[in-house]
């Protein structure tokens, strides 16, 4: 495994080189599978231009529209443009406004950032501390509370919780505004500086953000507490306590620090999902991002709008996985040499 | 145990079968499998119990259209609230949408959909994916490594991204909603599948059936198939869950399961509005329908999962 040449003692940057080459190459190979499916998939289960059509498109736009996306070339050279095309990272042209798809995507992503990382702040804040607590009080009221917190985390979807949240918050009581991104719904008293400004977004933010953070600290409680159970009972922290330390010095400067390492891995790609995924909670919330781009492209049945935000999104995890690898790589050798 | 000499000889007397059972019994999952006998018995018996039809507005009478809108004759009433509320009727126990049909009976209805596209969505990745995971577990070699890179690339793209773009293809209806979840679950099968198999292929029963010469379709079939069963099983009632809210998802965004049907996502989708106007009954009782089988099927999961991996039983 290790090479033939037993453990190797110069400095790591040959080897890390060859690392990083590897799983380069394994992310491209990734990326060209992921196209390959999304054309093949696409090709095989239906005809966007005909779901075009159905909704009553004339027909000699519907034959441009064929004609344009290339659809009466043979499969082959279909496929050979397409690829070329997205090689210089063109996602060809929006069915419903005359834009590439590029400009629209790229107009639409700092919202949907901004949302995310809200969202996974919330989960982490929800999430970690909770996860932490059970995994010490193993089957006791912290860890009940926990696993049910979690159970319902994963079990209430986005949308419903939204709607909740909208209906509770927003009109109930009235605290925060219910739709899109700093409308004059939200009537803010102080003078109008950037501080206000900050707040006023922020308060458009809330809801839509707890809504999505909610499912996914669920998940990242368990992570935690999983993380921080498989740490405990490792031998190093047994070795730390026969020495005496006392317990809570073992958590906060042994335990704690090598249980977030899973949980931090689990956070960056969590945030990306919650980029690509927020579809329904931007709808509920009227959020000007991704997803409803996304949403508008579907039912307006713009076919390259969808795929060219489902490409970005697979674009965007594939390098996320990828600088993971890398910094695994870099921190454990033996992720290093294990290829 | 017992400290009275009557009590331990019944103990002992009783059947080791019957005790078995009663263990079994104590130890079974009481909630999650309550709720799911519930809704499975409801979406079952729908024509039977549900009060009125799914499509058709429940029929007023002349007395009630002349209260809500001052007219002899109308064809339904609308957004009726539930019996407890101001201007309820039993007649219509959890209210009227915007149509005026019946509530209640529509959600009955709604949970033949819900359980039928996702546990054939589920049933048909789970196909794929565990037959894929045993080939590429067990072939090893070439197959290996195309179905895995092929699975790794499936798993890049988020399953709700994934649903979206397939469905921009397909359009609305409820098969096409099964054949989504089939295509985007199944790579999480493949993934578990082969991973076990990766360690059964070294036990000792497959080196003997290798060696008796006996054909690879058989030892899948008869020694391997078997015993990844357990992740199966698994990962099947966790993936439910999902694809209930997956579902429920696609058929809120207008590209799940088409408008008359009684879709609970779409029930949710279409009463959006009424939400501002303080009408929370239309809301809450669909989102509380997902929420309960998706948290059943979640606990159910769950409770497999310890049972069947002594190694998380404390946990």
């Amino acid at each position: 495994m290790g090479g033939s040449g037993g453990p190797c003692r110069g400095p790591p940057v040959k080897q890390l080189k060859k690392y990083i080459l590897v799983r380069a190459l394994y992310s491209v190979v990734t990326l060209w599978l992921l196209v390959t499916i999304i054309f093949g998939l696409v090709r095989l289960t239906g005809d966007p231009v005909a779901i075009k059509a159905e909704a009553g498109a004339d027909a000699a736009y519907v034959a441009q529209l064929r004609q344009n996306w290339g659809l009466d070339r043979p499969l082959y050279w279909q496929y050979l443009s397409f690829v070329g095309r997205l090689l210089r990272a063109d996602f060809g042209h929006s069915f419903e406004k005359s834009l590439p798809v590029r400009d629209i995507y790229f107009e639409r992503l700092p919202n949907s950032l901004k949302l995310g990382f809200a969202a996974f702040l919330i989960s982490i804040v929800l999430g970690v501390p909770f996860g932490m607590l059970s995994a010490l009080k193993v089957n006791s009221w912290w860890d009940n509370t926990g696993k049910m917190i979690a159970l319902f985390g994963l079990s209430m979807p986005g949308f419903f919780v939204g709607l909740v949240l909208i209906m509770v918050f927003g009109i109930g009581l009235g605290w925060f505004p219910v739709l899109g991104k700093g409308s004059s719904a939200f009537v803010w008293s102080a003078p109008s500086t950037w501080v206000t400004f900050w707040v006023r977004d922020w308060a458009h933010l809330a809801m839509p953000a707890f809504a999505l953070g909610w499912y996914f600290s669920g998940a990242m409680l368990r992570i935690t507490r999983s993380g921080m159970l498989d740490v405990l009972g490792s031998d190093y922290i047994k070795l730390v306590r026969l020495k005496g330390v006392p317990e809570r010095m073992v958590v906060a400067k042994h335990a704690l620090k090598n249980s977030m390492i899973p949980v931090l891995t689990f956070a960056g790609l969590n945030l990306l999902i919650m980029v690509n995924v927020a579809v329904v909670i931007e709808v509920i919330f009227n959020w000007p991002g991704v997803g409803q781009l996304l949403y508008d492209a579907l039912s307006n049945r713009d076919f390259p709008m969808v795929q060219g935000v489902v490409l970005m999104s697979g674009l965007m995890i594939v390098l996320l996985n990828f600088t993971i690898d890398v910094l695994y790589g870099y921190v454990d050798p033996r992720i290093r040499l294990s290829r | 145990m017992a400290t009275i000499p009557v009590g331990a000889a019944h103990t002992i007397a009783a059947p080791r079968a019957a005790r078995r059972r009663y263990r079994v019994l104590r130890e079974a999952p009481v909630i999650p499998l309550v709720i799911l006998g519930v809704l499975t018995s409801v979406a079952v018996l729908a024509p039977v119990l549900a009060p009125h039809g799914k499509l058709d507005p429940v029929a007023p009478t002349r007395e009630q259209c002349l209260a809500k809108y001052s007219m002899p004759d109308c064809p339904y009433l609308d957004n009726v609230p539930p019996f407890w509320s101001h201007g309820g009727r039993f007649n219509t126990p959890l209210g009227t949408d915007y149509l005026g049909r019946d509530v209640l009976s529509r959600l009955m209805y709604g949970a033949r959909i819900s359980l039928i596209v996702a546990l054939t969505g589920t049933l048909f990745a789970g196909a794929i994916g565990t037959a894929l995971g045993v080939l590429a577990g067990y072939m090893g070699r070439w197959w290996d490594e195309i179905i895995m890179r092929i699975t790794d690339a499936w798993l890049t793209l988020p399953s709700l991204v994934f649903a979206i773009l397939l469905s921009s293809v397909r359009g609305p209806g409820l098969w096409n909603v099964v054949l989504i979840l089939a295509l985007v679950f199944w790579s999480r099968y493949s993934r578990a599948v082969r991973g076990e198999i990766l360690t059964v292929r070294e036990r000792e029963f497959v080196k003997l059936a290798e060696i008796n010469g006996i054909g690879k379709l058989t030892i899948i079939w008869r020694h391997l198939i078997p015993n990844v069963m357990n992740t199966v099983m698994v990962l099947f009632s966790l993936q439910v869950g999902v694809a209930v809210i997956i579902e429920a998802s696609l058929s809120f965004l207008g590209v799940g399961v088409p408008p008359p049907e009684p879709s609970w996502g779409l029930m949710m989708a279409q009463e959006r509005e009424s939400l501002m106007e303080g009408r929370w009954w239309l809301e809450i009782f669909p989102g509380t329908c997902i929420t309960m089988l998706v948290l059943s099927a979640n606990m159910l999961g769950d409770w497999l999962r310890v049972r069947l991996d002594p190694q998380l039983r404390n946990r």
